[in-house]
């Protein structure tokens, strides 16, 4: 970032004791950078005989899991930075594969019109949860928490009710899904087969970040989630604002559940659930302050990318794959103290 | 007495209810460009509510108010804004966790380039947040410094800076100094004063009367939402206004309690 370090012409004596140590410290993602560092060499110890530093299909797949995870964990992070949380965010993935699903192979949809009406599925499921946080004053965790639970109902309810299984195959026979696939499931670089998931993540990744940092918009994220009130005061639009983030973060999970069933034909009905706290996950490891306000999308890229190595990490490290969910959980709480004794000691090096 | 120039914003015959609550009973004020006008208060005299119309930010429940002698209504503090009145809220409505720069343009960005790649001119923001510091004599380290880390008075600056930078034309501020220790309070004074020769319209909210005094040109004094009375500068003193401020016969009757206990327990140094 050519942020910070060197931007003052006009030296200042008191400025002396910020050297390099010092602003790097005070980036929020720095402890997910340094984390994804220890991580990636972790597996090259205890993977090595597979090759984790030297297979690039094993490259392949952890950052296609890491993609999977990293795409929606950028809106996610801005929604946390702004204050507020969305546990809607997995389950949309299932629906709005579902509705893929459904469009193509019941209603016999052209796959691009069928793209385009779940992409505005997922901006209205997230403007009525942000309508839903800021009418009603109700924390987002509750709220999108009924919108989880309320949808994945729906997803296994109403996918029995159609299909009369658990899933929704034959997306591939729809018309126009040949020219979809190389935009959302293609793969390149032949023998390693990197998935185009990953294109999208770090284009994302590169998005949200400049958002954040470079635009109106960005500035008002930081103020709704720092001090609502104090923004509104100040004429910040902090009701637009806030729904916008939900928005942004339903219309992404839509697209990472485009994605997914275009990638694999078809899709489950459970599809997604779960996947809400990995992304918070990979958000908080990121720098993100659960109480908004603080954060980083770069940061949260770090993050996706650590849960993406473990998850493929101890599988070919040959542990038992449950131990996948253990794994993030010790890297979650550390990551949160480490995160939290970091910003303070920033805090202590700029105040006074 | 000065009824052929309109005054730049003034308030007539202002009331507030909250139900069955009366904050405020037929209040009026005034202020001029280059002048200050102090509002005095206890706590709970009104002076909360008295802002909160001036700043838009609630209708009153009667009366009426007038920028440059025409009524205007405010539906949110944005109009207010808009006709170049900006308040200096207690909590600053400034973001801790966020750069001065950031909190100095908050909710006014600049911006360049057109539409999808239209972005925050974040050299500008650094550049002038500097250059309008200074002009206000304001010394900052760093405007890339979360503002929770400024102390309390540089904060009161940076919030009185921007609100000029920004065009406005009454300044209304609401207890700058009550939160300050005394060297802090003095900065704030000084910038109150600057804002003054600079032209602008000032509206100090304060329940400290040696405060008031140094900087006003006029007081207003309020007491369980009435007003005790206005006076211009000449035409009372400080011992007066601290007096009135503290309701006189109460103050009186604090005074001879204290004397009292006093007596009981010897008096300090004895």
């Amino acid at each position: 970032m050519p942020d910070t370090a060197a931007t003052a012409p006009p030296a200042d004596e008191r400025l002396a004791r910020v050297n390099l140590v010092a602003t790097l410290v005070g980036r929020p993602d720095i402890g997910a950078v340094f984390g994804a560092i220890a991580v990636f060499f972790l597996f090259a110890y205890t993977a090595s005989s597979v090759g984790w530093l030297s297979d690039l299909g094993i490259w392949s797949q952890w950052l296609d899991q890491s993609a999977q995870y990293g795409i929606v964990a950028v809106p996610v992070a801005l929604l946390m930075i702004g204050g507020e949380f969305d546990l809607s965010a997995g389950v949309m993935v299932g629906s709005s594969g579902l509705l893929l699903g459904l469009l193509t192979t019941r209603a016999d949809w052209n796959i691009w019109p069928a793209i385009a009406v779940v992409l505005v599925f997922g901006a209205a499921i997230g403007f009525v949860n942000g309508y839903t946080v800021v009418k009603t004053k109700l924390p987002s965790f509750i709220v999108t928490l009924g919108t989880f639970f309320i949808l994945q109902g729906v997803n296994a309810g109403g996918t029995l009710k159609i299909t009369g299984t658990v899933s929704i195959q034959g997306i591939d026979a729809a018309s126009g899904f040949n020219s979809a696939r190389p935009f959302f499931a293609s793969t390149v670089w032949s023998p390693y087969d990197f998935k185009v998931n990953i294109i999208w993540w770090f284009g994302l990744t590169v998005a949200g970040a400049w958002l954040l940092a470079r635009t109106r918009f960005g500035n008002w994220i930081y103020a709704v989630g720092g001090d609502a009130t104090a923004a509104r005061n100040i004429g910040v639009p902090v009701a637009r604002t806030k729904i916008a983030l939900f928005m942004m973060t339903s219309t992404t999970s839509a697209l990472l559940g485009i994605i997914t069933a275009i990638g694999l034909r078809g899709i489950q009905a459970n599809e997604g659930v779960g996947r809400e706290f990995i992304f918070i996950i990979a958000a908080v490891v990121g720098g993100c302050l659960l109480t908004g306000g603080f954060g980083s999308v770069i940061g949260s890229a770090f993050g996706a990318a650590i849960l993406g190595m473990a998850s493929i990490g101890i599988i070919v490290s040959q542990w038992d794959s449950n131990w996948v969910y253990a794994f993030q959980g010790v890297i979650l709480v550390l990551a949160v103290m480490l995160n939290a004794a970091i910003r303070a000691r920033a805090a202590g090096a700029r105040a006074r | 007495m000065s009824e052929q120039k309109p005054h730049l914003l003034e308030a007539r015959g202002l009331c507030k209810y909250y139900g069955n609550v009366v904050a405020l009973k037929d209040i009026s004020a005034y202020v001029n460009a280059g002048e200050v006008t102090c509002v005095l208060g206890d706590n709970g005299a009104g002076k909360s509510s008295f802002i909160k119309i001036l700043s838009g930010a609630h209708p009153p429940s009667e009366g009426e108010l007038l920028v440059d002698g025409e009524a205007v209504h405010f539906s949110s503090p944005r109009d207010a804004r808009a006709m170049g009145i900006a308040t200096v809220y207690q909590d600053l409505a400034m973001v801790p966790l966020m750069s001065i720069w950031r909190n100095f343009f908050l909710g006014a960005e600049p911006t360049t380039g057109v539409w999808p790649l239209r972005m925050f001119d974040v050299k500008k923001a650094r550049a002038v947040v500097r250059s309008e510091l200074r002009g206000m004599g304001i010394d900052i380290r760093d405007p890339d410094q979360p503002v929770g880390t400024l102390s309390g008075g540089e904060r009161q600056s940076v919030a009185i800076a921007r609100a000029i930078y920004f065009g406005a034309r009454v300044l209304i501020l609401d207890e700058p100094t009550s939160a300050l220790g005394v060297k802090q309070a003095g900065v704030v004074l000084r910038y109150i004063l600057m804002a003054r020769e600079r032209g602008v319209a000032v509206i100090f909210i304060t329940h400290n009367p040696h405060h008031a005094y140094p900087v006003g040109d006029r007081f207003v004094i309020l007491n369980r939402g009435r007003t005790l009375g206005s006076y211009d500068r000449g035409e009372i003193d400080q011992t007066e206004l601290v007096r009135l401020m503290a309701g006189g016969a109460e103050l009186a009757e604090l005074e001879h309690e204290l004397a009292t206990i006093k007596a009981e327990i010897g008096s300090p140094g004895d």
